[in-house]
């Protein structure tokens, strides 16, 4: 088979080095696997709407408590740690913003790190170890379009749709305890919230969910293609995809951020 | 792992393929279905080299050879009926009640009829492997590679199974059957080659292999047996 040099290098995970290599090689063969197969027949789209409903609407109940939880702690501390100053009324401008920006897309794509990567990892995994995908391609379909690319385009419409949804909790979260607890009724925290915000704040952090949820659903893809062993391995390709996403989704949430303040953020 | 193995399969033939754990009798046939690549060789299937083809161009040629796994490698989300209608949907324009009619028909003639709606971890052993040369079987294919299909059965899943194959036999059907199971592969086969080291140490019919007086040969069937 083929084991020259540089597979060996590859498959050698025991070295952080080269488990680099070997992730790095593998992911961006499987990437530029699934953008070519998805251009070309068939399309599966009975597929990718059974995902959009696993990946996506499944999700909609665990993304809306933590969303409406952590817009509530939000306000809750802003406004107790802006009362000394006597800022509290900047607490529905502060809040909107962080949740639009960071919290929304950040928090809901850490979730959905791991309830979905996990979850792909799992399937994809157990797949390959009892020779699913080896009889998938024995009958002359395509594991890349029957698993990857539903998988990866649902993940990819899903996420910038609950992300909007947590965004949307969220402030009503902050909302109501803005209300109840600092004092600061409902009509001035939506004048201030929607003064505050620019569709641009929306559709960054919309964007950054796309780029989370390519990197997410590959990764796990990948690693479940690349499960071998027996059940111990597919748990540990379980821990692997969510601390490597979660790893990446905090890495580059900062270049991304960066790269919006350069290009799409107006000079303060 | 190989080296210099060479060995034809004539149309209506069933060759068996016999060795020892971990002399690569598997990676052949996975090698002959695309799913390994080796290093160097030939691999000619109607008079065309597949050694090399990537995964699109080897989808004609995996329609004409099916590949029944060892463990019957079913899709455990879906139900015998489906996986059953898996290559027809796949491969084919029939109408969802022609697919239906061609799995009830097969079905039937392996004996698992009215096993439709079952999940296959609600299968016996044998059953999963007969749904696994049903799905195979679904699309006609001109060979068929049998990966150890009679591991782990009762002898009387084995029967079965072989009795099967012994009538798919009759109908012109060409295979490789890999197996431990030598009286099984005795009673199905045509010749045999016995995989010794990388190499194919014996190549002959059933017949002659059976009454070969090579001492290697007589140790590893009676060995085997």
């Amino acid at each position: 088979m083929k084991k020259n040099f540089f597979y060996q290098l590859s498959k050698n995970d025991a070295h952080p080095i080269t488990a680099i290599f070997h992730f790095t090689g593998g992911f961006s063969v499987l990437c530029c696997q699934a953008l070519r197969e998805m251009t070309q027949p068939p399309f599966y789209w009975k597929l990718i709407i059974r995902e959009i409903y696993f990946i996506g609407i499944q999700s909609i109940f665990l993304v809306c408590i933590t969303a409406l939880a952590t817009g509530c702690v939000m306000a809750l501390q802003f406004g107790y740690g802006l009362e000394k100053f006597g800022g509290t009324l900047y607490v529905p401008k502060i809040v909107s913003l962080v949740i639009l920006r960071e919290m929304g897309p950040v928090f809901t794509s850490l979730l959905i790190a791991g309830r979905i990567g996990s979850g792909i990892a799992s399937e994809v995994g157990s797949m390959q170890i009892t020779q699913q995908i080896d009889a998938m391609r024995a009958l002359g379909t395509s594991p890349i379009k029957k698993i990857v690319i539903p998988k990866l385009i649902a993940s990819m419409v899903s996420f910038p749709l609950l992300t909007l949804i947590a965004d949307y909790v969220s402030l009503v979260g902050a909302m109501v305890i803005c209300n109840n607890e600092l004092g600061i009724n409902h009509e001035y925290f939506i004048a201030k919230t929607i003064e505050t915000l620019r569709i641009y704040d929306l559709t960054t952090s919309m964007a950054k969910t796309v780029v989370f949820a390519f990197f997410i659903s590959l990764t796990a893809c990948w690693k479940g293609l690349n499960t071998e062993g027996g059940t111990q391995a597919i748990g540990n390709s379980t821990t692997w995809v969510v601390v490597t996403s979660s790893i990446f989704i905090m890495i580059s949430d900062f270049f991304l951020t960066k790269l919006f303040i350069l290009t799409v953020y107006p000079p303060p | 792992m190989h080296s210099g193995v060479e060995f034809q399969v004539q149309e209506g033939e069933i060759l068996g393929l016999f060795g020892t754990s971990g002399t690569g009798k598997s990676l052949i046939l996975r090698s002959i279905i695309g799913l390994e690549t080796p290093d160097a060789g030939e691999i000619i299937f109607e008079g065309k080299n597949i050694l090399g083809l990537n995964e699109r161009e080897l989808i004609p040629v995996r329609k004409k050879i099916g590949y029944v796994f060892q463990n019957g490698a079913l899709f455990d989300s879906l139900t015998v009926e489906e996986n059953l209608s898996y290559p027809l949907q796949e491969h084919t324009s029939l109408s969802p009640p022609e697919i239906l009619d061609k799995v009830n028909d097969l079905l039937e003639k392996l004996d698992l009829k009215g096993l439709n709606d079952l999940l296959p971890n609600a299968l016996s052993g044998g059953m999963q492997k007969r749904v696994g040369l049903a799905r195979v079987l679904i699309l006609g294919p001109k060979i068929i590679l049998f990966d150890e299909p009679t591991a782990g059965l009762d002898p009387s899943n084995t029967k079965r199974l072989i009795n099967i194959i012994k009538n798919l036999k009759k109908t012109g059907m060409t295979g490789i059957f890999v197996t431990h199971d030598i009286p099984s592969a005795y009673a199905i086969t045509d010749r045999i080659a016995i995989l010794h080291e990388g190499k194919i140490r014996a190549l002959d019919t059933t017949e002659k292999i059976q009454n070969s007086q090579d001492t290697f040969v007589q140790k590893f069937t009676k060995n085997s047996a």
